[in-house]
């Protein structure tokens, strides 16, 4: 079944076309990368699917609700049911890091100030955080607690979908092997459905089930790893081409 | 959505929780607290029984081993009754991090005498930070006076126009009003005794010696100088100013001088604005009100008002600038690698910078009383 459908869509920032007709689709269960050379519009595809920006022709649809013409009680029942991690964490900077996981869970639910707490807690771990980081605020933690910080917020919801904008850059290699072995284990066990922007060759080779590669404004490729490397594009060539 | 329910049932000194639907985050809020607060008083055995559950998230396998752990803490035996193993998969991840012991610890409260100490210390340390700021100040205008084609010209006149000629029409209108409403509830009073024509004394020396000046540098206080806080301060935030040092291009000379220099210029000549556009709107007051005409307004002005309170009030204007500017920049300064304390200071820069406008203007006054100007 496809989570996400992406039809035809065009994107265009003032004169220059960024998409010019992308198709792809997201199964669920699936760890999906939307992959490129650098300024194709994966991240600004990942932003249109959260619907943080316009797009301006085609259709999105995401968990079965199309996103250009979604109300905005739908789009808000949709919010609570993705998680998106930024590329930077974007954490919330007047609150600590378990402030931060909680926010979500006390806005949201109804549940008890101690449940709240031990998910917060059992969130914190999950990400490879330790408690005493817990009670830190993001100006005082390293970019690569941002991130795992970020997971554990994107995932407090227990969503069934989650949106990672490049989530092992900034992380050292140990790090992001653990974030990778995360990743696949939070799939495994709790069926989530994974699209990220990712540009780390290891990571893309070790979590990602399809790939769809943006280049020259459309989709150059979408499938598995297998087959990738017999398109015929410069960017697949050079990027895949040691790996091959 | 669909929901889930618990059927429990308690016979024989076992209580039976029975499970249903999909139990999620937001499902479980029904019988989450209840649960909690159940006392397993007389219980010899729990079931849980999972069997009729679709889905189970990990909040819910929280909430699951949370009981497994409070019974297991009673010694009470607990049988999991559940087929799915992808359950028994989310429970056993769960299970492996989750700990119910140790609480989150919390920032250590400070007494109170450690909170005035680190208040103290803070205030000292920031005015430290402050002199500092003002000697690098002063050894980069001095190197850079002494090599005049070292500064940067562009910048001033970009400056120049940013933060004082686009402030032109706030202070017009601003003392045109000031100078309308000051004569409108004086014209009153003079009125009572017949002393319409002493308007003219009174709103020139006021106007031009303390008001047009305060009027102007509150103005721009507000204006140009939170915009140089925020600005400098979100360019410390995005490391343009470490960009900037280790290309040795020296923040002081490329951000810091032009701004003071602009602003110092400017002044005296938005003073002046302020000035006569103050004047115009207590001249409109007095024909309408006391019937003196524009000509013996400007005639008396000319005979009772001494140049000197001109000047007075045009040579507070760069000693305001440098005050507002210096305080705007330092601020901006002294912005921390998060976003709240661009807020928190740029609030402090525009009530520090009025502050100090203030005092300067009464230290003037004091002064040039004493000299007798």
């Amino acid at each position: 079944m496809a989570l996400i459908e992406v039809k035809n869509v065009q994107t265009v920032f003032g004169s220059k076309v960024v998409h010019n007709g992308l198709n792809l689709h997201i199964n669920e269960g699936e760890i999906y990368g939307l992959l490129g050379p650098s300024g194709c519009g994966k991240t600004t595809l990942l932003r249109e699917m959260v619907m943080l920006q316009e797009f301006h022709g085609g259709s999105i649809e995401v968990l079965g609700k199309k996103i250009e013409s979604i109300s905005e009680r739908d789009a808000q029942e949709l919010r609570q049911r993705w998680g998106v991690l930024f590329q930077f964490g974007a954490l919330f900077s007047s609150l600590t890091i378990a402030e931060n996981i909680a926010l979500p869970l006390k806005e949201y639910t109804k549940l008890s100030k101690d449940m709240i707490e031990t998910i917060v807690k059992f969130k914190i771990k999950l990400v490879g955080l330790q408690y005493s980081d817990a009670h830190l605020y993001p100006s005082e933690i390293s970019g690569g607690m941002k991130k795992k910080a970020g997971l554990a917020r994107a995932l407090a919801m227990d969503p069934k979908l989650l949106f990672l904008d490049e989530p092992t850059s900034g992380l050292d290699p140990i790090s992001a092997r653990e974030f990778d072995r995360l990743i696949l284990q939070l799939r495994d066990m709790l069926g989530l459905t994974i699209v990220m922007v990712s540009h780390d060759l290891q990571s893309i080779y070790d979590t990602l089930d399809r790939v769809a590669i943006i280049d020259n404004k459309k989709i150059a490729y979408e499938g598995t790893l297998d087959e990738v490397t017999s398109v015929k594009s410069d960017f697949i060539q050079t990027f895949f081409k040691e790996h091959a | 959505m669909k929901n889930s329910y618990l059927l429990s049932d308690f016979t024989k000194n076992t209580l039976s929780l029975n499970f249903q639907g999909e139990l999620t985050l937001c499902t479980i809020t029904s019988f989450q607290k209840e649960l909690e607060k159940l006392s397993y008083n007389d219980v010899v055995k729990i079931v849980i029984n999972l069997n009729d559950v679709s889905y189970i998230d990990t909040a819910a396998a929280i909430l699951i081993s949370k009981i497994r752990y409070k019974a297991n803490t009673q010694k009470i035996p607990v049988e999991l009754v559940c087929e799915n193993g992808n359950f028994l998969k989310t429970i056993q991840l769960v299970e492996n991090k989750v700990d119910f012991k140790t609480p989150i610890p919390h920032t250590q409260t400070l007494t109170f005498l450690e909170k005035t100490g680190y208040i103290f210390s803070e205030y000292y340390r920031g005015f430290v930070a402050f002199i500092a700021f003002f000697g690098e100040l002063f050894v980069t205008k001095f190197r850079y006076l002494t090599s005049l084609h070292k500064i940067r010209y562009k910048e001033i006149f970009f400056e120049m126009n940013e933060s004082a000629l686009k402030a032109l029409g706030i202070i017009a209108l601003t003392s045109f009003l000031i100078g309308l409403v000051v004569a409108y509830q004086s014209a009153y009073q003079l009125k009572l005794y017949g002393a319409n024509i002493f308007i003219v004394d009174m709103l020139g020396i006021s106007i031009f010696r303390e008001l047009a000046p305060l009027i102007t540098a509150i103005v721009i206080a507000g204006r140009s100088g939170s915009s140089y806080t925020a600005q400098i301060g979100a360019m410390k935030i995005t490391q343009e100013i470490d960009a900037m040092r280790t290309m040795g291009f020296e923040p002081f000379a490329f951000l810091v001088l032009p701004r003071i220099i602009a602003l110092m210029i400017t002044m005296p000549l938005l003073i002046f604005v302020a000035d006569m556009m103050a004047i115009f709107g207590g001249m409109i007051v007095a024909n309408i009100d006391l019937h003196i005409t524009p000509q013996l307004f400007i005639d008396r002005l000319n005979e009772v008002v001494a140049a000197k309170h001109f000047f007075i009030g045009l040579i507070k204007g760069p000693f305001f600038a440098f005050l507002i500017a210096t305080i705007g920049i330092y601020r901006g300064l002294m912005v921390k690698d998060d976003t709240q304390s661009i807020g928190f200071n740029t609030t402090k820069s525009v009530v520090e910078s009025i502050f100090a406008v203030i005092v300067c203007d009464a230290v003037f006054s004091i002064a040039f009383t004493n000299l007798g100007i």
